[in-house]
């Protein structure tokens, strides 16, 4: 999650409420890993320092809800794929969303990948995580798993980007030859939904290179929220009739986890909104963590 | 060339070139943790940037400078001079040139016979870092060697050269992280890396010439 959305979700939820009762405290080979308890809130929280980022939270009383909004907007993606068979999620967090995913697609197979087996062992024990024969975890970097991926041929109509914790940006996930890699594994009409940085220089330069991989995309903002999805398929992007069709049968499903599908369509739209001249992010050329401080 | 010298003339003579010694040591040590640094960037894309990715990488930086020390220390023996110390850096050169060229299809068919990315990021690190970096490690004992003038002074001399291309190192991990992969394309910085040994290297054979 990026440092511009975290400011404003402070924002949004008062300083007070920020900082809870800390349960577990473990050190992994990749981040300082925290879980926190706030009244009936639990968060996994990474990089803790006195300005904390809260990575994933649920709700202990209400686990259904999903108390995040960047969360709720990456079901979005839903609009375009309102039924995915495959769907493959970087980035475990508290595990919120595949669990969502999983009970709202009990066939569909989602492979989940994450970095740190730590996050999973916590997701587990802490957040009533649990893998099943169609929720998959392996513990891997994303751009071997996507570039393995590519070579076996497999397919998912839904891919979710949510590998971006804040602190340290993964500057091979950012790049056109990543994103390449990413189409290249969407089935026909698949799509791709990425939580994204919405403030500092890389807005720019990441948003100039997902429309060079995928043309236009939806940048998918909410008022009242500093996060940014960008929503992207290959095929082409459905005009808002379709997308109002889908999220009225998509609602009734929805509802229990508190994502308000229906008021998503309208937000939807391609305008670029950022410097268009910024070059975009490569292999060759990825200085994501020194764009995200300017 | 120098058969004709006298070992007190050939010390002589190393002594005034001092100055362009520690230069290209300092060299040597920037462009190897240059490229030791980027090597983190060329194999994230097939190997990811887990620790063990950093773990082969730094290894392999190891064991080709041990080996690199070892060659260089054994070749000063005889008849030490800038000629051959210049070849050294045109050959490191030349040795850093698969990396902007061939690095894509190498990790490419090391990324297809090996699953475990851990083997992987190794035989890849190996294939790509190995060669320049043993040559880039054959400076520093040679550097030793060609301002060494007398046993009391040869540790003092050595401590000034790793301060040297130590110092080097540091500033070249530095600019590289701070400044350079946000100005520049990664090859753009190899491949003025490149250019830059050639004319280190070439400087060091002028030297010799213009001296015998």
């Amino acid at each position: 999650m990026s440092r511009g959305w975290i400011l404003a979700l402070a924002c949004l939820l008062g300083s007070g409420d920020v900082t809870g009762e800390v349960i577990h405290r473990e050190k992994s080979l990749y981040q300082n890993i925290e879980i926190q308890q706030k009244g009936d809130d639990r968060c996994l929280v990474f990089a803790v320092r006195r300005d904390d980022r809260r990575q994933s939270c649920f709700d202990t009383e209400n686990p259904d809800r999903v108390v995040f909004s960047y969360v709720r907007m990456t079901f979005g993606g839903l609009l375009l794929q309102p039924n995915p068979s495959s769907i493959l999620i970087v980035g475990l967090g508290g595990g919120t969303l595949p669990t969502a995913l999983n009970q709202l697609y009990p066939k569909a197979q989602i492979d989940v990948v994450e970095i740190d087996a730590a996050v999973v062992r916590v997701a587990e024990g802490f957040f009533n995580f649990k893998a099943n024969d169609q929720l998959n975890v392996a513990v891997q970097d994303a751009r071997v798993f996507i570039k393995r991926a590519t070579r076996l041929g497999s397919q998912y109509d839904l891919v979710i980007l949510d590998a971006f914790t804040g602190e340290y940006i993964p500057e091979h996930l950012m790049t056109r030859e990543f994103l390449e890699e990413t189409r290249s594994v969407l089935s026909e009409g698949g799509v791709l939904v990425a939580n994204t940085f919405s403030s500092s220089k890389l807005y720019d330069y990441e948003s100039n290179t997902y429309r060079a991989v995928f043309n236009d995309f939806f940048n998918f903002k909410l008022p009242a929220s500093g996060n940014r999805v960008i929503i992207a398929r290959p095929a082409g992007l459905p005009n808002r009739q379709t997308l109002e069709t889908n999220a009225r049968a998509l609602a009734p499903g929805l509802k229990r986890f508190g994502v308000a599908i229906e008021s998503f369509p309208r937000y939807l739209n391609t305008r670029a909104d950022w410097d268009q001249t910024a070059p975009i992010l490569t292999d060759q050329f990825s200085p994501a963590n020194l764009l995200k401080n300017r | 060339m120098r058969r004709g010298m006298s070992d007190e003339q050939i010390e002589t003579k190393l002594q005034r070139i001092g100055w362009l010694v520690l230069l290209l040591a300092f060299t040597s040590g920037f462009i190897i943790m240059s490229v030791e640094l980027l090597g983190g960037r060329i194999l994230a894309p097939y190997f990811g940037s887990s620790i063990y990715v950093w773990g082969s990488i730094i290894s392999i930086f190891m064991v080709a400078l041990a080996i690199g020390y070892l060659i260089g220390g054994r070749l000063s023996i005889n008849q030490p001079n800038l000629g051959l110390y210049g070849l050294f850096f045109l050959l490191a050169a030349i040795g850093l040139l698969p990396i902007v060229f061939f690095a894509d299809h190498a990790m490419d068919a090391v990324f297809s016979a090996i699953d475990d990315p851990r083997y992987g990021s190794l035989l890849a690190s190996t294939i790509l870092f190995f060669i320049p970096t043993a040559l880039l490690g054959m400076i520093a004992p040679y550097s030793v060697r060609l301002m060494v003038d007398n046993t009391r002074h040869s540790g003092q001399v050595a401590g000034g050269l790793y301060f040297v291309s130590t110092l080097g190192s540091a500033l070249g991990t530095l600019l590289t992280s701070f400044y350079l992969v946000l100005w520049f394309d990664m090859n753009t910085i190899l491949i003025t890396m490149v250019a830059v040994l050639l004319l280190a290297g070439s400087l060091a054979i002028a030297f010799n010439r213009k001296r015998s």
